[in-house]
């Protein structure tokens, strides 16, 4: 890795598809905390994809030709962090398992790959800062729901709820089977909306079930599967990515808006 | 000789990539003997045997000497209320049981009651019977009566599974035709999980430890 | 068995709608689940043991061939017949041609995945026999005339109370209530059949190459009534099931049954070694295996080979998701859950069981509790690779790839279709969401789609901090 002695480091945000179309708050939360832990950050906008949707369908090709797009544009950055498990995970374990054997892009999936991370891992375990200052101090119960890719990928788990310890006011509570799938699965969802369906049920009814107010999480994608449903429902629990939180930019209403009657 | 025979071993070399295995090859394979990584535990053996094999619903009673043996199953009987009859392991014909018992030495019936057998070791790891089918113990006697008696010689109570695989190996005659490692009594949780003791074999197994 | 994975999507949707099915399954998988975590952390060793397995196994597996024959000739040495079956019908035949040889009228059976997976039973009664499967959760679905829902317990997805009815039916009443009867009613009627079995037919969890014994793992101790009683015993076992020596089984044994039912041990461990030997009171006249092929050694050859090491512990599905919702019928053959999803399709094929591979989250709780290391995850994704290449996917999802290589690979057009999207989603969005979108109707049944904020994060960050 390289380092830069009293350099800020340059890192180069990864703004992950759902994100960038559904909850720019969360890039923008993201932006703040590396920025408060010193980091410089810049948004190349050529970006677009990580190439995942191909990949997990089976389709190499095209998750090739998206990673490759990733590589080039990337690979001058001393770190690449972005707000999702899954995204970082595709990166840093999935590129270089792509590319494998490829005498011409082995090595740099490999490099890259080892300088990418997750937001939460990232600023925790690489940065080490144990605190963030969430402005306003929030009166919240939270519950913290594990991502798959994230979790078995990454190991992400103690990171996240680490930093949320020190928001002043935040209380966390674990829901029962925290790590287990909200059935989100990317085109997942679509294709198999019933089994989906169940899953994030069984996920809500161990949110409700908790006592939280809020769900925090660290992918997008789950978050909005879980949020979507709690809004069907008339749940009076919102949804937030842990970034919004650490950041204090957590807005009214949260993800998929607010129903009404919630606290 | 058989067809599917070769062709199945013809089709385990293409996937293998490779022919057929040079002799050398083949000896140097059989020589190899890893061992593996075995559960560290400092408990005494007799103890955690005892321990473990409680936790599975089986009994133990200790005696002094193997010619106590009787007497203690005589004691267990009358306890369950067993009529005075026996299937006995050949290995324990020699004891001195009680006249008024009916005892037979071979295979257990359908309406065997009680069963009593010698068992080769114990295995402290898992708190485990091995039992050695043949004349001395017949497997019938495991698996018939709903009350198996089994008489373990604290002697021969062993550390880990690999020991008793020495304790095999240096049988007379090897390996038995079957080799009954029996853990407690039989048990099911084929119905909501719930779990049911007595399922097919034995509802009771009780352990006669002699000495240590 | 007929394999009916075709229709995973509607049973799925079946099962999801069966009170007592998810009644049942919502109880097996807190049992399953807390009781293997536990025996995990009780071993120290666990983690490195299943290291360890995997790599043993990897081991065996490249020298399969030598490890085959030189248990076939242990097994031939100790007074058994080894005979080798290339497929399902080929192993048919063969035993078939063993119980007819020796008049055989009664067969019991011990629990055993391969006789599920070569379509024994069927074979059996159509030629006038009574095959009675003795493993009680076998039992209550051969009574149900149900395949198993899972490997471990065949009839987790039954409820008390229809086995109730079920032994009403077939023993006659007065209708038990109460576990402990049931249990016991079944081990009246049982006991008896072993006592007039011909043949006995079991599994074999491990083959020794050593001692050529065949290994099997019971709590109830049918499997051994099984075949201790009967004149013949036969075992049907995977060719890929062999291991070199008795310690080999003791380190696939520490993880078995932890794995499996979250116990330590289970009950009985039995290694049988050949037939009834001279003098002995009891066991078998004769002693068969059946060694069965039908696509392992294709498996051996490509880039599933790391599926041979499963040791059918079912862990995999008392972990996964999917299966916690739908059961294991849905999966519509012999093997469910993860490891079914991995092996139906390499069976029987990857047109018969699109739906396997890709009706997962890919979450990788399977991968992360199976004792021997085997990556799901990335076996399914490989078979929708081969799924994908072959197009036996649907058009709509090929077309919508093409589609979306085209955009992401240009990131201008890509910004531009971004620009109309986050528009259009927020213009059609009310409080925040969307509760219908035409084209994720699969989304919107059940869940609203939360709505953008009207400009995507680069058009805002653009417009904040200048070009980057
Ligand atoms: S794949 Fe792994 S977890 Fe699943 S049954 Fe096989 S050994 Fe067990």
């Amino acid at each position: 890795m390289t380092q830069h002695p009293g350099k800020s480091p340059r890192v180069g945000l990864f703004a992950t598809c759902l994100m960038n179309v559904f909850r720019p708050g969360i890039g923008f939360a993201a932006a703040k905390l590396l920025e408060d832990a010193g980091c410089s950050v810049e948004v190349p906008d050529a970006q677009t994809c990580c190439g995942q949707p191909g990949y997990n369908s089976g389709d190499f090709d095209s998750a090739r030709a998206l990673a490759r797009q990733v590589i080039e544009l990337f690979e001058p950055f001393d770190y690449v962090v972005g707000p999702s498990g899954s995204c970082m995970a595709t990166i840093r374990h999935d590129y270089p398992a792509l590319f494998e054997g490829d005498p011409n892009w082995s090595a740099r999936a490999q490099r890259l790959a080892a300088k990418s991370f997750e937001l939460m891992s990232f600023l925790h375990d690489e940065l080490g800062v144990t605190r963030v200052d969430a402005g306003t101090p929030l009166k919240r119960k939270a519950t913290y729901h594990d991502s798959c890719s994230g979790l078995r990928g990454l190991g992400i788990k103690g990171q996240p709820r680490a930093l949320l310890a020190s928001v002043e006011g935040l209380e966390l509570v674990e829901m029962q089977d925290a790590e287990v799938c909200c059935g989100f699965g990317g085109t997942f969802c679509v294709k198999y909306p019933e089994i989906s369906e169940k899953m994030v049920d069984d996920k809500v009814a161990n949110i409700l079930a908790s006592g939280a107010d809020t769900v925090l999480g660290g992918d997008l994608g789950c978050l909005m599967n879980i949020a979507g449903r709690l809004r069907r429902i008339n749940a009076p629990v919102r949804v937030f990515h842990t970034a919004e939180v650490l950041a204090g930019l957590a807005d009214e209403a949260g993800i998929a808006g607010r129903t009404e009657g919630a606290a | 000789m058989s067809t599917a025979r070769e062709r199945i071993l013809r089709d385990l070399h293409i996937a293998l990539k490779r022919g057929p295995l040079a002799a050398e090859q083949r000896t140097a394979l059989d020589a190899e003997r890893p061992a593996h990584i075995r559960p560290a535990f400092d408990e005494d053996l007799i103890a955690r045997f005892v321990r473990k094999f409680e936790s599975r619903s089986g009994t133990v009673a200790r005696v002094a000497t193997l010619a106590e043996v009787p007497e203690a199953v005589e004691q267990y009987r009358t306890a369950k209320g067993l009529p005075p009859r026996a299937a006995i392991g050949a290995a324990l014909a020699g004891l001195a049981w009680p006249q008024e018992w009916a005892i037979h030495h071979g295979a257990a019936a359908i309406d065997e009651t009680l069963a009593l057998s010698r068992a080769e070791t114990g295995v402290a790891e898992t708190g485990s019977l091995m039992l050695c089918s043949g004349p001395e113990s017949p497997t019938t006697h495991n698996f018939v009566p709903d009350d198996h008696v089994v008489v373990l010689e604290a002697a021969k109570v062993v550390r880990h599974f690999e020991d008793a695989w020495v304790v095999l190996r240096q049988r007379p005659g090897g390996i038995p035709r079957a080799t009954n490692f029996v853990s407690g009594p039989s048990r099911t949780a084929d119905v909501e999980q719930t779990i049911q003791l007595g399922a097919h074999g034995p509802r009771r197994v009780h352990v006669i430890l002699v000495g240590g | 068995m007929e394999i009916r994975s075709k229709e995973f999507k509607e049973r799925a949707v079946f099962a999801i709608h069966d009170a007592s099915l998810q009644q049942a399954l919502g109880k097996a998988r807190g049992g399953f689940v807390g009781k293997r975590a536990q025996q995990a952390a009780e071993l120290p060793e666990f983690e490195a043991l299943r290291e360890e397995a995997k790599n043993r196994k990897n081991a065996i597996l490249g020298h399969l061939d030598h490890w085959l024959e030189r248990y076939e000739a242990a097994v031939t040495a100790a007074g058994g017949q080894v005979h080798w079956a290339r497929d399902a019908a080929e192993a048919r035949e063969i035993i078939l041609g063993i119980c007819k040889r020796v008049g055989a009228r009664t067969v019991t059976k011990g629990k055993s995945m391969v006789s599920e997976e070569i379509g024994l039973n069927e074979a059996l009664i159509e030629h006038g026999m009574e095959v009675v499967e003795t493993d009680l959760g076998e039992y209550i679905i051969q009574l149900a005339h149900e395949p198993p829902s899972h490997i471990i317990a065949p009839a987790v997805h039954k409820t008390k109370d229809q086995v109730s009815d079920l032994f009403v039916a077939a023993h006659g009443g007065p209708r038990k209530t109460e576990v402990a009867d049931l249990v016991n009613e079944a081990r009246q009627v049982l006991r008896d059949k072993y006592f007039r079995s011909d043949v006995g037919i079991t599994g074999g969890n491990y083959l020794v190459a050593e001692t050529g014994s065949s290994v099997i793992v019971t709590n109830e101790g049918n499997g051994d009534l099984t075949q201790t009683l009967a004149k013949v015993h036969i075992v049907t076992s995977g060719i890929e099931r062999v291991v070199p020596t008795l310690d080999d089984v003791t380190l696939f044994l520490r993880l078995l049954a932890r794995s499996a039912t979250g116990q330590e041990t289970e009950t009985y461990t039995t290694f049988s070694t050949g037939p009834r030997r001279a003098g002995d009171p009891d066991g078998p006249e004769e002693y068969h295996v059946v060694l069965v092929d039908n696509g392992r050694s294709k498996m051996l050859g490509g880039r599933f080979r790391e599926m041979l090491r499963c040791i059918r512990c079912g862990a995999c599905m008392n972990h996964c998701p999917v299966y916690g919702s739908v059961g294991g019928h849905a999966y519509g053959w012999v093997y469910p859950g993860p490891m079914g999803s991995v092996l139906t399709p390499l069976i029987k094929g990857l047109d018969n069981a699109y739906d396997l591979p890709n009706a997962c989250t890919l979450n990788g709780r399977c991968a992360s509790v199976c004792p021997v290391k085997i990556p799901l995850p990335d076996l399914l994704r490989e078979l929708r690779h081969l799924q994908h290449r072959q197009e036996l996917s649907p058009a709509i999802q090929r077309h919508a790839l093409t589609a979306w290589r085209f955009v992401a690979t240009r990131p201008k057009l890509y910004r531009a279709g971004e620009w109309i999207a986050v528009r259009l989603l927020k213009a059609l969005a009310r409080n925040g969401s969307l509760r219908k979108f035409p084209f994720a109707e699969g989304w919107t049944a059940a869940r609203d789609l939360p709505a953008p904020a009207g400009k995507s994060f680069i058009e805002q960050w653009k417009s904040r901090r200048g070009q980057s």
